[in-house]
């Protein structure tokens, strides 16, 4: 053993301190980093919790083609599909994967082995968003679509609005609870405080709110290429896409800041 | 050369003091960092990885401050105890893709280095999820030296690992010592440090309680006479007792109690109970009146 570690560690002791001459030059990796991209969708669709994600948009589904046959009011698709895909589907898919693919990591201490590199931390914080929404997107806005499809046909104004909203929707969530997950070890807790009492609750008593309520984005999007009242919007275009590019890039620079800050606790106490 | 350097580093936590006032160089060679559960080692490794902000002092290592700098991770490499690695991947994968990390020319080049410097290759292929303790804490240390770091930080790295591996695992650190690297790693178990490393640093209470040569830290525990504070039912009898003992060479009687010096710490300690016994005297206290080694000894003897 002896023997064969020396044969193995044998570089001059000088070259060391300076770092490791066997580095690929630059950065090669560009912000977003492949390697922890991959491990982070290995490791969110590899947790048996995750599976749950599945169950609503599934559901979703399965009653959109129910009414679809049953119901006699032609109303139903921008009510139903825009209250329960945008309040309930949506939100609960991103939440569970959003406040994972970070908060996870850290409760169980996978992400050390991830930060014990020179990777740059803004680089970590957006790959594990794009991750989480890329799933987001997957297992919230394309059964959202597909509902859509069902109720009005793949090419009407409601399916296509429904996907382009859900997949903003998707991104404002994520980099929102991703943020969550590094401020605080229970972003479920507080994700779902958001959900429930500050986008159900107060968003639909006080008419600011909505400006800083991520579904209110979503339907505003939605509701451009759906162009139906049934949906309960009430942002416009500009100020629904103005107002998720604004949210997005400031949690993420804040979860990148707060993650550069990582500290581990220690053995005392 | 000095790699590692902590000048009056302090850390707490709220009203709870974590690390207190420590000051040290570590340099090339394995350093064992001994101290019992809870003294403030692991708080200590944190900090020197730059997970963990010191509350006062300075701290560098390969002359940079490692806290919020990612790039230190060129330098380090860590293995710390409790955190866990994605138990879906193989070895090989898990290790190739920290190579990647670290953007390494070649990473599966780097990686088959690692896992075979681990004794790792027979078993690289299986999930992780599979691996025993000591292979999970191997397939650990293979990720941490896969970009041949200067400095390699081990936190408890021999808990959960059989004799063979143990050995085997000392071995191994002991080569990267002997090659210039510089290894830290923590340990409360006395032999583990005894065995393998020739600087320790003991830490007990979140102090630096005693620092250098293995072997002169041990000497000077064991053969330097040590002041004892005595308070029992009847101190002059208990004093003409003890000064006939070859353990103790002076008695003195003070207002505060009887001040005993030993020059044999072991022999004193284990004589006094029995001496009390058989002259009848009940002992009310007993006190180290040496400060700045009594929280060693107490370790030390404890282990």
């Amino acid at each position: 053993m002896t023997h064969r570690a020396s044969q193995a560690i044998s570089r001059p002791p000088a070259a060391r301190l300076a770092g490791s001459g066997q580095r690929a030059g630059r950065s090669r990796s560009g912000v977003v980093n492949r390697v922890i991209l991959r491990l982070t969708i290995r490791a969110t669709m590899g947790r048996k919790r995750a599976w749950i994600f599945a169950i609503a948009p599934v559901i979703l589904v399965c009653v959109s083609a129910l009414l679809k046959l049953t119901a006699r009011s032609p109303v139903w698709p921008p009510e139903f599909l825009g209250v329960f895909g945008f309040t309930v589907v949506l939100p609960l898919t991103a939440l569970i994967i959003g406040t994972s693919v970070l908060g996870a990591e850290i409760d169980d201490g996978t992400l050390v082995q991830v930060l014990a590199t020179p990777v740059r931390r803004l680089s970590v914080v957006l790959s594990k968003f794009i991750a989480a929404a890329a799933l987001t997107v997957a297992f919230g806005a394309v059964p959202l679509y597909l509902a859509g499809a069902i109720a009005t046909g793949p090419a009407s104004g409601l399916a296509l609005g429904l996907l382009a909203g859900a997949a903003a929707a998707a991104v404002v969530y994520n980099a929102l609870f991703v943020l969550l997950s590094v401020v605080t070890s229970r972003a479920i807790v507080f994700g779902l405080l958001y959900l429930l009492v500050w986008e159900g609750l107060l968003g639909s008593l006080v008419a600011g709110v909505r400006l800083l309520s991520v579904d209110q984005y979503a339907l505003g999007i939605a509701n451009s290429l759906a162009r139906t009242g049934r949906l309960h919007a009430h942002l416009t275009l500009p100020t629904a896409i103005g107002m998720s590019v604004a949210v997005t890039c400031i949690a993420l620079a804040l979860a990148a800041r707060r993650l550069a800050s990582f500290s581990l606790k220690g053995d005392v106490v | 050369m000095t790699a590692i350097e902590l000048t009056n580093v302090s850390r707490w936590y709220g009203n709870v003091v974590a690390i207190n006032d420590v000051s040290m160089t570590i340099g090339p060679g394995v350093t064992g960092l001994l101290g019992p559960n809870g003294a403030g080692k692991t708080t200590l490794l944190h900090m020197i990885a730059g997970f963990l902000e010191p509350s006062r002092g300075q701290l560098t290592v390969a002359g940079s401050v490692p806290w919020r700098n990612p790039g230190i991770f060129r330098a380090i490499g860590l293995v710390l105890e409790r955190d866990s690695v994605y138990g879906f991947l193989t070895g090989a994968e898990f290790v190739t893709a920290i190579a990647t990390l670290h953007e390494l020319a070649n990473p599966a080049a780097a990686a088959r280095r690692a896992i075979d410097i681990v004794e790792m290759a027979d078993a690289q292929d299986r999930r992780i999820s599979t691996y025993s303790k000591g292979m999970r804490q191997r397939i650990k240390v293979a990720a941490a030296l896969v970009h041949d770091p200067a400095v390699l930080l081990l936190d408890e790295p021999f808990n959960g690992m059989d004799p063979r591996q143990r050995l085997q695992m000392m071995d191994l650190l002991d080569a990267m010592g002997q090659q210039g690297r510089v290894i830290v790693f923590s340990s409360h178990i006395l032999e583990e440090v005894e065995r393998l490393s020739g600087t320790i640093q003991v830490i007990v209470g979140g102090r630096l309680a005693a620092s250098g040569d293995f072997r002169a830290i041990r000497r000077l525990m064991t053969s330097r006479p040590h002041v004892f504070l005595v308070r029992s039912s009847d101190d002059r009898l208990l004093g003409s007792a003890l000064i006939g003992r070859p353990a103790v060479t002076g008695v003195e009687l003070t207002p505060r109690g009887l001040q005993v010096r030993a020059s044999d710490y072991g022999a004193f300690t284990r004589e006094l109970a029995g001496l009390t016994r058989a002259e009848g005297i009940r002992l009310r206290e007993l006190l180290p009146a040496d400060e700045s080694l009594e929280s060693v000894f107490a370790y030390l003897i404890a282990s």
